[in-house]
């Protein structure tokens, strides 16, 4: 077990060497600043050329978000037409269907939003055309995406009084370009050089040592895992995600899949003081979501490695902790490890199955899907932290009874009112349809949803809400989602919960940046202090955690103190 | 606005060919280099392939080693887990028959000494992997089968161990087909 612990530590102490170096670069990547990947600009050029794009032609906060839901629609549809036909279409060599209307919206939405939730199984629901074409596709653009929302905040705290806050295309393309595509050729190298499958081939088919035949499911998958995880997307290739042998086929690629899909979450806030250079601010905000993160993920860790209680009562030996719907290659503490850092960043693939963690096990994955704000999604991680130190600064600006302020720029009631809509739409997206969904498993059990009784089924369709509207695409999979009600309504929540809380940082931002400067003076306000850090942590405590305790109750809590 | 769609649908259609179909090419041929060549790595016994190395099979006589369950019977083209909750009383009623079945055909077994991977379902249903003491735990039946001592069985298994990456990181394992595969080996010495 001691091993297992070392090699927790080790990946978290990786990610850190790799990110704050990386967010240094990815500073100047949107500084236009020299750097090694120079060599893309000729490339870039062209593409600018061939889409009459001026990438100099500077844009405002509307402008911005105007070319955003733009370009996403034009993908939304063009999934959708893929999904509904790929049955026809060539690249199919399994020969699997096309989608039905309710799961090709729920799958084009998911994708397009970042989340990657699946209520398809990748062997049989999809086709190698398009796992290319959307999937893998959209994997690069929906990160990208919220990467050049990030950078348009990042911008209206750089300058001084501001309306132009550069280009979106070329934010977006050079994400693509300089910080997507190049990690991700090294990521999926050492995936392929470690036993996953990158070849064209369809099944295989063998006769195993005791005799039987069985067909294998491969693909290119090696290039599709490498991006699912850098860009948090966390859609799958195989129907188990990154618990599947060859999707993750040993403790290096395990760690090199974990190290990946939280360098850039992790970057972007040294990236942000690099950026407005205040790198002090980096520190602190790093400092309350590692707080945060911890908070998570060191009781989850306890629960996982001493097994489940239920198992101990039957006198076998758990030293190996709770195995359910855990692989051995990669240990219990390793996979707890994992469940939270693919829920407080919004990636949502898995090395293990989370319908089977132990009741405070899933607690905490809940916990950090509420929160959504500890390390976060690619770009849109430090969005919503922006919006709680928005509240934080209002808050802390009426404590001390001066008018609050941030950045140098006074924040007034229409940012306030902006922010408090975006914090609490995610408790109203998540709890309103789980409370019409459990309403009609109780009325109707016949649906059949529930793969579990009592508190753990209710806990299954908060997962899966919780899930959605935090666009991290991970699932208690037991639930049987692959329904008219359950496509639509999730495709609902996604699309809330990934756009609103885009445009409203943003429309924050911009509304900011167009304010008189005021310099910074001895009655400012220091959002880098220890103080503001811990009134932050608080602030998050309480309107995120504090919404949805009912909720925890019912479920996973419940299920906890009944056993 | 109609200047932003044609911007937007250029730029996608560039990049589709880009990421769809340039990328995970490029990766493809990278792969070629690769053992297994992007294939996957498969094994063989008598020059026959019986096997991918990193998907487990399904093992139920007594001669061989055994995995781990399987929510899916080791199908390796739709793998899943159980998703069954900690607590399910349907689920602890099937650990607790895994449990009563691993000691009937391993009778000299101490129930306290079965570890709990051979009892529990993994995530992918494919796991080819399990713990070094499920692997010793198996042994007397193994041995009493194949007429073979313990003590060639525990050198056996011993020498199959994977350590943690450098000794320091993650558990350690024994590859179920390939110990299997080793097994048959000394059998036919």
């Amino acid at each position: 077990m001691s091993t297992e612990i070392l090699g927790v530590l080790f990946m978290f102490m990786l990610t850190l060497l790799l990110a704050i170096p990386f967010g240094k670069y990815i500073a100047r990547v949107y500084n236009g600043d020299k750097t090694i990947t120079d060599f893309m600009a000729p490339i870039e050029r062209a593409i600018y050329r061939i889409c009459g794009i001026d990438s100099h032609k500077e844009m405002n906060w509307k402008q911005h978000m105007a070319a955003l839901l733009c370009i996403n629609m034009i993908w939304f549809f063009g999934a959708m037409i893929i999904l509904t036909t790929q049955g026809s279409l060539p690249l199919n060599p399994d020969g699997n269907p096309s989608m039905s209307y309710h799961l090709a919206f729920n799958t084009a939405i998911s994708f397009l939003v970042n989340c990657n939730l699946q209520h398809y199984s990748g062997e049989t629901g999809v086709t190698y055309f398009s796992q290319l074409t959307v999937m893998t596709f959209l994997h690069f653009v929906s990160a990208a995406t919220g990467m050049a929302a990030l950078v348009v905040v990042f911008r209206a705290f750089r300058d001084k009084t501001t309306t132009s806050l550069g280009n979106f295309f070329r934010y977006f393309l050079l994400s693509c370009t300089r910080i997507l595509l190049p990690v991700a050729i090294v990521v999926a190298t050492i995936l392929a050089f470690r036993g996953v499958p990158a070849s064209f081939a369809g099944k295989d088919q063998i006769i195993s040592m005791e005799g039987d035949t069985v067909n294998v499911s491969r693909g290119p998958a090696a290039g599709m895992i490498a991006i699912k995880h850098l860009g948090t997307n966390g859609g799958g290739w195989f129907g188990v995600n990154s618990a599947h042998p060859l999707e993750n086929p040993d403790y290096v690629t395990n760690i090199t899949e974990m190290v990946a899909q939280v360098l850039i979450p992790v970057a972007m806030i040294f990236a942000f003081g690099y950026f407005i250079k205040r790198k002090k601010l980096s520190w602190t905000i790093f400092a309350v979501m590692t707080a945060g993160f911890l908070m998570l993920v060191i009781p989850t860790i306890y629960y996982e490695i001493h097994g489940n209680p239920e198992i101990t009562k039957m006198g076998i030996d758990q030293s190996l902790g709770s195995m359910e719907g855990k692989e051995i290659r990669f240990g219990s503490a390793a996979s707890a490890y994992w469940a939270i850092i693919t829920t407080v960043i919004s990636t949502g693939s898995v090395n293990s199955m989370h319908d089977s963690l132990t009741p405070m096990s899933g607690t905490m994955t809940l916990l950090a899907m509420m929160i959504n704000a500890f390390y976060g999604g690619c770009g849109v991680g430090i969005l919503n932290y922006f919006i709680f130190l928005v509240i934080t600064v209002f808050i802390a600006g009426l404590m001390v009874g001066r008018t609050p302020e941030m950045f140098g720029r006074k924040v007034e009631a229409r940012e306030v009112k902006i922010a408090i809509m975006i914090a609490l739409l995610h408790p109203f997206i998540i709890l309103v349809p789980t409370a019409m969904a459990a309403f009609g498993i109780t009325s109707n059990p016949d649906l059949g949803w529930l793969n579990n009784p009592g508190f753990h089924g209710f806990s299954e369709m908060l997962y899966e809400y919780t899930s959605s509207a935090a666009n991290n695409g991970s699932g208690f999979e037991g639930l049987g989602d692959n329904t008219v009600w359950w496509n639509i309504s999730c495709g609902f929540v996604l699309i809330f919960g990934r756009y609103l809380p885009i445009i409203g940082p943003v429309a924050i931002a911009g509304i900011l940046a167009s304010k008189k400067y005021i310099p910074e003076s001895s009655g400012t306000l220091k959002i880098d202090s220890i103080t503001f850090s811990i009134t932050t942590f608080a602030v998050i405590l309480i309107i995120a955690a504090l919404a949805f305790f009912p909720a925890l109750v019912l479920g996973p809590l419940a299920e906890y103190f009944s056993h | 606005m109609k200047t932003a769609f044609k911007q937007s649908f250029a730029l996608t259609v560039i990049l589709i060919v880009l990421f769809a179909f340039v990328y995970p090419l490029t990766i493809s041929f990278i792969a070629l280099l690769s053992p297994g060549k992007g294939n996957g790595v498969k094994l063989s016994k008598n020059e026959k392939v019986i096997g991918y190395e990193n998907i487990g099979q399904k093992f139920y006589s007594d001669r061989y080693f055994q995995g781990r369950p399987s929510a899916v019977d080791y199908n390796a083209a739709g793998s899943a887990g159980s998703n069954k909750g900690t607590t399910n009383p349907d689920y602890l009623k099937t650990v607790k028959e895994r449990i009563d079945t691993f000691l009937v055909h391993n009778p000299e077994v101490k129930r306290e000494n079965i570890p709990a991977d051979l009892v529990t379902a993994s995530a992918s249903g494919l796991d080819p992997d399990i713990s070094p003491d499920a692997a010793y735990i198996q042994i007397k039946r193994i041995g009493k089968v194949r007429n073979l001592s313990e003590e060639q069985l525990n050198v056996l298994v011993g020498q199959q161990i994977e350590r943690p990456l450098f000794g320091l990181f993650g558990p350690s394992k024994v590859n179920v087909l390939k110990l299997n595969l080793a097994l048959d080996n000394l059998s036919h010495k």
